[in-house]
């Protein structure tokens, strides 16, 4: 009989901390899967950024280097050139990405790193209690936009995986969501995708993932979940640049 | 390697004190005056098998390193004061997560922008104050293009003997002055980093690297575990010595104007004035030990004068360490208002005659 379900191997037996309803979990899941596939549990060293998911090295059962908060890119940089021969992610969240570490996740890209960055944008700084962040929707309430996100005072939301498919360095880019089934086998494939950028050395692997935030939305789980669709119009999901498919496909220009 | 005798600048001389360690990966952002260090690295490294890379700033450098030296492979920067003070959030980590990183940095004149001549204006920042946390450097102070080299290299192998960031402290005039340096081989130690580096997990289970504890208990035994090993690195204080039992005034300097100071200091004794030498190499740790010697072995009751190339940074330190046995008398010279050996002989020997110029 085919195995439908089967716990990842590089998923460790710990029960996550995430708020229920929060889609950190299903990504790492989705992670381990990816990892298990493409079988580099043994040369694979994770990148965890400060936020909800500092705790990255609880979970994913590969090494793994904590690194300040918004640097996760330089030091995955440093790891990465160290040593070529390893497969190196970050794993990041919109404020550790887009704000405090936005110089340094943008350079890596332009250098055309040999990395994947995985980008959580649930528009919410999430660990400290969900502040404003870069990619706070205008017009969205958060603790320190009480009355929502004025575009006057704070512009409007990088659309970051559409601005890295403009850059050279870029092998992959694209935003997919985690929040129905269909959704969650297309992110799989896309961070398949963002994985085998740096295996093929073709560039720096980008994958944004819009994400629930119920506590800090002030939603219940499904609510939250459903909720994401929203933002999918102001963050439209899709590839934006795939040199994998390219490469795969034996298209050598 | 064959010994050969060159001249060079003392950054040069760091730079080459890297190479002979077997450093194989530079980041970094060019700052004056320490170009010259990047631009050697980016021309030698290439050549031997080794990583330069011109890093979009030194937040990000330092974090390349964090992460190539995570790897256990020998990863360093450089910089200069305003550049160094941007990597203070990561010097904290690397501390934290015991990476064996080594740090350069050839101060300039502050605070702000400064200016680009010869200062020690950042004395506090490298022994206490590099950035937040209950950590520290150990911190060494080359005073020629000769220990430039050969503390760079040591620099290595104390980062990984205590796994423990380690920064060179040098200035514009140590960096830019060339002077004669010999080369030659260095026996630098090797540390097993099997144990803790991030390589992959192959045969092992997989381990992580990690700053946050938010068990107090566990931060505890961190902070603990840290003073420890700092405590333990006080077996390996250099600093070098030229006093006698019977000198009555202990002239206490590191780094450029240690030259001077040492100049002056000869000058007097030849004259036949009780006058001895005394010169931190590790900045941290401290020489606290040898100082108590020197008042221990005294035969006169002593008086520290410190000149420094700031406001008055190191005889903090000194005044620790004499504590309260002897007078100590601060010579500060901002940046820009080096002495000349005369001038701190007057000094010096007015420090001699019972009432000083300078009050401490
Ligand atoms: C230098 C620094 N500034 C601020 C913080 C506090 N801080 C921790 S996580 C975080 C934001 C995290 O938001 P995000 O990256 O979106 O991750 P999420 O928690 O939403 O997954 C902030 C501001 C910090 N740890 N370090
Ligand atoms: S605060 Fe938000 S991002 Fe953080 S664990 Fe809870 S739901 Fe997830
Ligand atoms: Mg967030």
């Amino acid at each position: 009989m085919p195995e439908f379900f089967k716990f990842p191997k590089s998923l460790k037996k710990t029960n996550f901390h995430y708020c229920p309803g929060c889609h950190h979990s299903i990504v790492h899941r989705l992670l381990c899967e990816v990892i298990d596939e493409l079988n580099i549990q043994e040369k694979s060293v994770g990148i965890a950024s400060i936020g909800c998911s500092c705790f990255l090295y609880f979970y994913i059962d590969v090494d793994i280097l904590e690194a300040p908060h918004g640097r996760a890119c330089a030091a995955a940089t440093g790891v990465k050139r160290a040593r070529p021969e390893l497969v190196v992610f970050t794993y990041q969240g919109d404020g550790d990405f887009a704000a405090i570490g936005f110089n340094e996740s943008f350079h890596s890209a332009l250098r055309g790193e040999k990395i994947t960055a995985i980008m959580i944008n649930n528009t919410v700084y999430g660990m400290t209690g969900g502040q404003l962040s870069p990619t706070t929707l205008p017009g969205q309430k958060t603790t320190t936009t009480p009355e929502g996100r004025d575009p006057n005072l704070y512009g409007y939301p990088p659309k970051i995986a559409e601005i890295f498919a403009g850059l050279e360095g870029v092998a992959f880019s694209g935003r997919f969501a985690v929040n129905t089934p269909k959704r969650v086998l297309e992110t799989k494939k896309a961070l398949k995708k963002a994985f085998l950028a740096q295996i093929n050395n073709l560039g720096f692997g980008y994958i944004e993932i819009l994400s629930a935030c119920p506590i800090n939305w002030k939603l219940d789980p499904v609510s939250a979940n459903k909720a994401v669709d929203k933002l999918t119009k102001v963050f439209p999901l899709g590839t934006f640049k795939d040199e994998v498919e390219k490469f795969l496909s034996g298209d050598k220009s | 390697m064959k010994t050969k005798k060159i001249l060079a600048k003392g950054i040069e001389a760091i730079a080459l004190g890297a190479l002979e360690a077997g450093c194989k990966c530079y980041f970094g952002y060019p700052i004056t005056p320490q170009n010259e260090i990047p631009e050697l690295m980016a021309r030698e490294l290439p050549k031997r098998g080794g990583v330069f890379l011109q890093a979009e700033s030194e937040l990000a450098a330092i974090n390349m390193v964090l992460g190539a030296c995570a790897t256990g492979i020998r990863a360093m920067t450089s910089s200069s004061s305003p550049g160094i003070s941007l990597m203070c959030e990561a010097f904290s980590y690397i501390a934290a997560l015991e990476l064996p990183a080594v740090v350069v940095n050839v101060m300039r004149g502050g605070p702000g922008l400064g200016g680009i001549e010869a200062s020690q204006g950042d004395y506090f920042q490298a022994v206490k104050g590099s950035g937040h946390g209950d950590f520290h450097f150990m911190v060494l102070a080359p005073y020629n293009a000769q220990e430039a080299y050969e503390f760079t290299a040591k620099a290595f192998e104390f980062a990984e003997k205590y796994r423990n960031p380690v920064m060179i402290l040098s200035d514009a005039i140590l960096g830019q002055m060339k002077e004669p340096l010999v080369l030659k081989k260095l026996r630098i130690k090797k540390y097993n980093k099997n144990n803790w580096a991030l390589t992959g997990a192959k045969n092992r289970p997989s381990r992580f690297i990690r700053s946050l504890f938010l068990s107090s208990q566990e931060l505890k035994g961190k902070n603990l575990k840290l003073a420890k090993k700092y405590k333990k690195m006080e077996k390996d204080i250099i600093y070098e010595s030229l006093v006698n039992d019977e000198d009555k005034v202990i002239v206490v300097a590191f780094g450029s104007i240690a030259r001077i100071a040492k100049d002056a200091c000869l000058n007097l004794r030849k004259k036949g004035y009780p006058v001895g030498f005394f010169r931190p190499i590790t900045l941290f740790p401290f020489p606290v030990k040898p100082i108590q010697e020197l008042i221990k072995n005294a035969k006169n009751s002593l008086k520290f004068v410190v000149p420094e190339l700031n406001c008055g940074q190191m005889v903090e330190d000194v005044k620790l360490a004499v504590n309260g046995k002897a007078s100590v008398i601060p010579l500060p010279y901002p940046p820009s208002v080096i002495p000349f050996p005369e001038e701190l002989e007057k000094e010096i020997k007015k420090c001699l005659s019972s009432l000083s110029s300078r009050k401490a």
